[in-house]
């Protein structure tokens, strides 16, 4: 039992990774779909530096800074010269696969070593727990350090009201005097870093090859997942296991003759997504500021 | 540092400048890149942009592939002028189609020549009816139209999935995916050309085209709706004013976007496959958005920019059959081509001037 | 501005008569190799999947070594399975191509398409089963090797479960699980295989999982119809073994991979092509043919087994000669008995299945548990 709750786990925590940083650049009102290409590019850009330079370690720092780069690429066009965020977002993908790809070719059929598992004292002799919990690796952990982090960010410290404020009103906050276009530029780079973590996690951990594609839309998925923890940081985890558990279950239904058809287990994701965000966004909600209300808006900047 | 200003009045050379600017820029850059990879610059370039056009049935081709394009681009329009955000023509594409093709399947004692109006009919409702949800939900429940309709892409895409490998699939296909072949009535025939014979691939579902976009054309600007999704676009406030509801007209856009892309996957597929296969629609409502950008939310700018990008899908295939240029490379170029164009959009409404830090 | 506007328009012009001009010596240069034979081939996906593609590619490589100069080859890749396929192909054939092989079977519909418009090119479409006069079909018969497959994998495992991991419940990868059964059944009649469906034909991340649900259900051998090397790597990370897709994946996976069932093109390919240069290119066999005109397995070398490594000598004697048995004929993998897993009979002893028997397979043979879904 114990193995198929870490295939779960594991195959979450691309999701994970790059939602939580999707969410930080939706709060503060860029609405990013280039999470797919991002991915990509981390997944690339890992994998080409483990070969490299031979040790795992250095693929999360690549896989980071290559998917901070092509965020940085989506900052110019959407924050500087205002354009459309769907329209460049929907760009960025076809780049950054082009990209990827390209960049990858000469990877093509090698391997890597895993990126190791780190053992915490003690710890991880629990029975069951120990294993799950504590038999990770880095990314693993950095990927639910990430979302305590943004929760605290979020809620409890000024720089994170701050977001919130430019992402819901930026007119507003812009008369205030906060900078829009910086805060949205490092949001929108720290959503690029979460995805190319995202992107880097699946050839350090899951399969240590490269080939075009590889992430075969799990940037949508992230996206997705945004909504349905209904931009509430430790709802991703929920989503993200939810997400994993479901294609696991529909493995492990098929081993064990279970009556129901893929495809339709497939959609309850997206069919469960749609009803999240109509339980926060409409009357049965009481809170009617969840959604980011500038999210997707260009800020232009009138002087 | 650099400033953007309004500009009051969207200036007339800025019209056309701003996109020959960005093609222009793609050139150069995409020329470097081509350089730099060991390929001759203008040769690609050749292959990418002007072969196309080079012979009738390519230019003919440009067309085919832009139809779908350029019908879901006209819908999303009315979305888009009215700030309603529709990103799942996708699956409004597939749904339209989906349905229509299994009526023809299912009622094969229809086929009359008027079972492709009917067809066509039941497509146009089907994206409705696919669009229909996030158009209700937005409009009692106040929920973002932008996650929903992307969220029921892909729910049509794995509906149709099944649909195809298990309650329509051929009996006879050996088990692969794929429906009968459509009866005769719900095929769009091939145009002849009178001592040519066929061009490509150029079917009567092109023609849709000249249609549509017109009736676009007149509905956005001589009509009161076209008025009213204006109004909701630019001052949201002023609809309650006027005196018409902003919640009839949101509904409005999406049905009618949707309904549009129903057509064109119903076109699509009747033209092009005659018979429903798992996958038909190849990413089309995505890149329309694209084009719908390019086209300036104008049904003959949406024209022009579904012919680029067609053109440009079009060249990358020919720059690999002559040169070999592989296609994660002409990704790359189309990717910048977007992005310029898109640029090209920011320097037609803004002045561009030169700022000291603090002034 | 206006300035501006027109020193713009002379650059423009400039540059496209720059480029008109370069495109005048290309012309030349292909006019002067015209007596070469044009080939031309339509890929899915890139040759970067490393599976299926892939091994088209080493197909057109043998192609191209076979005969040097004599042909001049044209990929496209990357061609979705709808109109796209149609204008490409179409393009090939205006563009002077003479042969061209299109690699998937989704693109059976498009090929007989372009293949009706021009009766003078030859096409050779992949694993379809539509035909005309100008269109062949060719197809491998890669459940030989998925029977090699089961009987190293009977002799291999300890827990008696083999995880199996398929694509989509078409025909073709059913044939390769009851083969695969059948292999298994012929050394070891205690073990069983559960199969699980990816629903899709390419995606690294779920094809390890669908090999972990395996693994922890107590499998201890995975194959797999599905194209990335993921499944595989799997295996070398749960110290158990697998078997290589379309082609040798021993890189992927040193100590896991026992052998793989190697797609070999290039002979085919190469007859073919030969055929059509001595004007002797023909559809081939009886047109009611099930599959292919040309249907090739272990005795035309169109499948291939790589090398047999991480198992005991015994095992890889015994894998050697059912190959050969298979290969010379001596084997036959669907003989009767065959009796389904709900116990039904499906072919009496002394007789042996047809092609069209193959083709019709909507069942699993004893060995196999559950059932197929759809």
């Amino acid at each position: 039992m114990d193995a198929l709750i870490l295939t779960i786990i594991a195959t979450s925590i691309p999701l994970l990774l790059a939602a939580s940083g999707e969410l930080i650049a939706e709060k503060s009102g860029v609405l990013n779909l280039g999470v797919e290409g991002m991915m990509l590019s981390g997944a690339v850009g890992a994998f080409g530096a483990v070969l490299w330079l031979g040790n795992p370690y250095f693929g999360i720092i690549a896989g980071a800074i290559s998917g901070i780069l092509m965020a940085s690429v989506f900052s110019i066009f959407t924050i500087n010269l205002m354009t459309n965020q769907v329209a460049t977002g929907l760009g960025l993908t076809i780049f950054a696969t082009g990209f990827s790809g390209l960049a990858g070719a000469p990877l093509v059929g090698k391997t890597i070593p895993y990126l190791p598992k780190i053992e915490i004292y003690l710890l991880s002799d629990i029975p069951l727990i120990g294993n799950i919990f504590f038999k990770q690796d880095l990314l693993a952990y950095i990927s639910i350090l990430l979302i305590i982090l943004i929760t605290i960010f979020l809620n409890s410290t000024k720089p994170g009201i701050v977001l919130r404020a430019v992402g819901d009103n930026h007119n507003n906050a812009h008369s205030i005097g906060y900078p829009i276009k910086k805060i949205r530029w490092l949001a929108t780079c720290f959503g690029g870093m979460c995805a190319g973590l995202g992107g880097a996690y699946i050839p350090l951990i899951l399969t240590p090859h490269w080939s075009e594609g590889m992430t075969s839309g799990r940037g949508w998925i992230a996206i997705a997942l945004v909504v349905f923890a209904s931009w509430i940081p430790w709802r991703i985890i929920v989503g993200a296991l939810l997400f994993g558990g479901i294609t696991i279950a529909q493995f492990v239904g098929q081993t064990r003759g279970w009556p129901i058809p893929s495809q339709i287990l497939s959609m309850m994701p997206y069919i469960a997504t749609i009803i999240a965000l109509t339980m926060i966004s409409g009357r049965f909600s009481k809170n009617k500021s969840i959604v980011p209300a500038s999210l997707g808006k260009p800020f232009v900047d009138v002087t | 540092m650099i400033v953007f200003t309004p500009r009051n009045k969207i200036s007339k050379n800025w019209i056309f400048l701003a996109p020959i600017l960005s093609i222009f820029l793609t050139v150069i850059l995409g020329g470097f890149i081509f350089t730099f990879l060991g390929y001759n610059p203008g040769e690609t370039l050749y292959h990418i942009f002007i072969s196309p056009f080079t012979r009738i049935d390519r230019i003919s081709d440009v067309f085919v592939k832009a139809c779908p394009l350029i019908i879901i681009g006209t819908g999303l329009i009315f979305c888009f002028k009215a700030n309603v955000w529709n990103i799942g023509a996708e699956g409004q594409f597939i749904i339209g189609a989906l349905l229509a093709g299994s009526f023809g399947l299912l009622f094969p004692e229809m086929d009359t020549k008027f079972l492709l109006m009917i067809m066509l009919f039941i497509g146009f409702l089907g994206g409705a009816l696919w669009a229909f949800i996030p158009a209700i939900l937005k409009t009692k429940l106040n929920v973002n139209e932008i996650l929903v309709s992307l969220m029921l892409v892909y729910v049509a895409m794995l509906l149709i999935d099944f649909v195809v490998r298990g309650p329509l699939r051929d009996p006879m296909s050996f088990g692969f995916p794929l429906t009968k072949a459509y009866p005769e009535g719900a095929l769009i025939n091939k145009i002849p050309i009178p001592g040519i014979g066929f061009l490509g691939q150029l079917h009567y579902g092109v023609m849709s085209i000249f249609i549509l976009v017109p009736i676009a054309w007149v509905i956005i600007n001589k009509t009161l709706l076209g008025f009213q999704i204006k109004v909701l676009g630019s001052a949201p406030k002023a609809t309650s004013f006027a005196g018409f509801k902003e919640k009839r007209i949101t509904i409005i856009v999406l049905l009618l976007s949707g309904g549009l892309a129903g057509i064109a996957g119903v076109i699509e597929v009747s033209a092009n496959m005659g018979q429903l296969q798992p996958e038909i629609s190849f990413g089309y409502g995505f890149t329309a958005i694209i084009v719908v950008f390019l086209g300036r939310l104008n049904p003959i700018g949406i024209i022009l920019a579904g012919i680029i990008i067609a053109t440009v899908k079009l060249g990358a295939d020919n720059a690999q059959m002559a040169i070999g240029i592989p296609k994660v490379v002409t990704g790359l170029f189309e990717g910048i081509l977007l992005f310029f164009l898109l640029t090209g959009e920011t320097l037609q409404k803004y002045q561009i001037a030169w700022k000291k830090y603090g002034s | 501005m206006k300035k501006i506007l027109i020193l713009i328009s002379i650059i423009i012009v400039g540059v496209l008569a720059y480029l008109f001009n370069e495109n005048k010596t290309v012309t030349k240069v292909s006019s002067d190799i015209s007596t070469s034979t044009k080939v031309g081939f339509v890929y899915l996906t890139t040759p970067g999947d490393h599976g299926w593609t892939y091994a088209h590619e080493l197909g057109k490589q043998q192609v191209e070594n076979h005969f040097g100069k004599k042909v001049i080859t044209t990929v496209v890749e990357n061609v979705p399975e709808g109109p796209d396929a149609i204008r490409v192909i179409r393009e090939l054939a205006q563009q002077g191509n003479e042969i061209i092989f299109t690699t998937s079977f989704g693109y059976m519909e498009p090929t007989l398409k372009v293949a009706k418009e021009f009766p003078n090119v030859k096409f050779e479409h992949m694993t379809g089963y539509k035909r005309t006069p100008n269109l062949a079909t060719g197809n491998i018969r890669f459940y030989e090797g998925r029977y090699v497959q089961g009987v190293v994998a009977g002799l291999m495992t300890k827990t008696n479960k083999i995880g199996y991991i398929g694509a989509y419940p078409i025909s073709e990868v059913i044939m390769g699980i009851n083969a695969f059964a059948q292999g298994l059944k012929s050394v070891n009649d205690k073990a069983s295989i559960s199969v699980v469906w990816a629903n899709t034909w390419y995606d690294p991340v779920k094809e390890a999982d669908a090999a972990k649900v395996h693994i922890a259900e107590g499998a201890d051998i995975l194959a797999q119809h599905t194209d990335s090397p993921a499944v595989l790597q799997i295996a070398e990370k749960n110290k158990i073994f697998g078997f290589g897709q379309s082609t040798d994946m021993s890189a992927f996976a040193p100590k896991a991979q026992l052998f793989a069932s190697v797609n070999n093109w290039g002979p085919y390919y190469i007859e073919k092509i030969e055929a059509l240069r001595n004007g002797q290119w023909n559809t081939g066999e009886a047109p009611d043919h099930w599959t292919g005109n040309k249907w090739g397995g272990f005795s035309t070398e169109m499948l291939q087994l790589s090398e047999f490594k991480n198992m005991p000598d015994e095992v890889v004697k015994k894998a050697e000669e059912v190959m050969n048995e298979i290969k010379s004929g001596k084997l036959k993998i669907f003989a009767g008995p065959l009796i389904d897993n709900n116990g039904k009979e499906i072919l009496p002893a002394g007789k042996v299945m047809d092609d069209g028997g193959l083709w019709g397979m909507n069942y699993y043979l004893q060995g196999v548990d559950g059932k197929i879904p759809g």
